[in-house]
């Protein structure tokens, strides 16, 4: 037999995590809200830790359905841009954990997004996870669901259509 | 200030405005974004906000993320629903839908324009458009059903 020794679980760990990070700390509008991405393998959870800031209706209080939907949406992107570089980190083609700069493919853009509120966001943290239902070379659609107390009562969920960014102008 | 559209606003109406700016821009989110309450009135809302380094979702080209877009329109929807003659004692958003045309251009003013165009005893039908500084095709439009709320004892 000639294996390959699997790589020690610190490197491949460092490897995902720094790929995450770079697709995460890209965008300013990501940490404006203060969205943050917990990792297990290849399952990211959005995770939007309360802030006074994101209230949309003070008298409930409630949060901004805006602040529920741009959520959503960043869950889609996000987990949209990790599901296509999951391969190339794997692989060890994009390691960041190694180089200083290595640039990123762009993210997906959004065509349409469209998001289904169930009950009213509660002034507590939130969660998004969201599952790539199709994937092509040019166009994707993604689902994201997302909820506070209970991960079976959802609070709100979304459907969104995205393009992809071309391969060539990286 | 009391100039919308052309149309020069009597008195009351310029006080409504105000009171309807304050209510907006008291809402922590809405603040939070910059948001400014341009006109509202007769289930027709128009709202905007500046750019914003803060509110960027590819710094490579300086483009506004959609999830702020959304906001300002969920926002705008919402008081245009508030603003309608049937009166609603509050609204909450059911289901809003974006399609997003065109990038917004980097360092200009977003406006986003709603109006109710149906409304029932419990549902409002909306539809907006955001547009930045150029006219013409808009950067985003939206459709979205909302709540509507009546005080207790007033149903009809």
């Amino acid at each position: 037999m000639n294996r390959r020794k699997p790589e020690p679980v610190q490197v491949v760990k460092q490897r995902r995590d720094a790929a995450l990070r770079a697709l995460v700390e890209g965008v300013p509008y990501i940490g404006f809200l203060g969205i943050e991405f917990d990792r297990r393998g290849d399952e990211l959870t959005a995770v939007l830790p309360f802030d006074e800031k994101l209230i949309g209706n003070p008298m409930l209080p409630a949060l901004h359905g805006g602040v529920t939907a741009a959520f959503l949406e960043v869950a889609a992107i996000i987990e949209l841009g990790w599901a296509t570089l999951w391969e190339d980190i794997e692989a060890g083609r994009i390691d960041l954990s190694q180089a200083a700069e290595v640039q990123l493919p762009r993210l997906p853009k959004t065509i349409d997004f469209s998001v289904d509120y169930l009950r009213s966001g509660l002034p507590r943290d939130a969660y998004a996870r969201a599952r790539v239902n199709r994937s092509g070379r040019r166009y994707a659609s993604v689902h994201v669901e997302a909820w506070q107390d209970n991960r079976s009562r959802l609070f709100a969920q979304a459907t969104g259509h995205f393009l992809m960014p071309a391969l060539d102008n990286g | 200030m009391t100039e919308s559209g052309g149309v020069s606003m009597s008195h009351d109406d310029a006080a409504k405005l105000e009171l309807a700016r304050q209510f907006i821009e008291a809402i922590p989110h809405s603040h939070a974004l910059g948001m400014h309450l341009d006109m509202i009135g007769g289930g027709r809302a128009v709202i905007s906000m500046p750019w914003d380094e803060r509110l960027v979702g590819d710094p490579r080209t300086g483009v506004i993320h959609g999830g702020a877009v959304s906001a300002l329109m969920d926002t705008c929807c919402g008081a245009a629903v508030m603003s309608h003659p049937d009166a609603p004692a509050g609204t909450a958003t059911i289901d809003l839908r974006i399609d997003y045309m065109r990038a917004a251009t980097p360092r200009q003013r977003i406006t986003a324009r709603a109006e109710v165009y149906h409304i029932t005893r419990s549902v409002a039908f909306l539809r907006a458009t955001a547009h930045d500084e150029e006219a013409g095709l808009p950067v985003a439009t939206a459709t979205g059903a909302f709540t509507v709320e009546r005080l207790e004892g007033a149903e009809k």
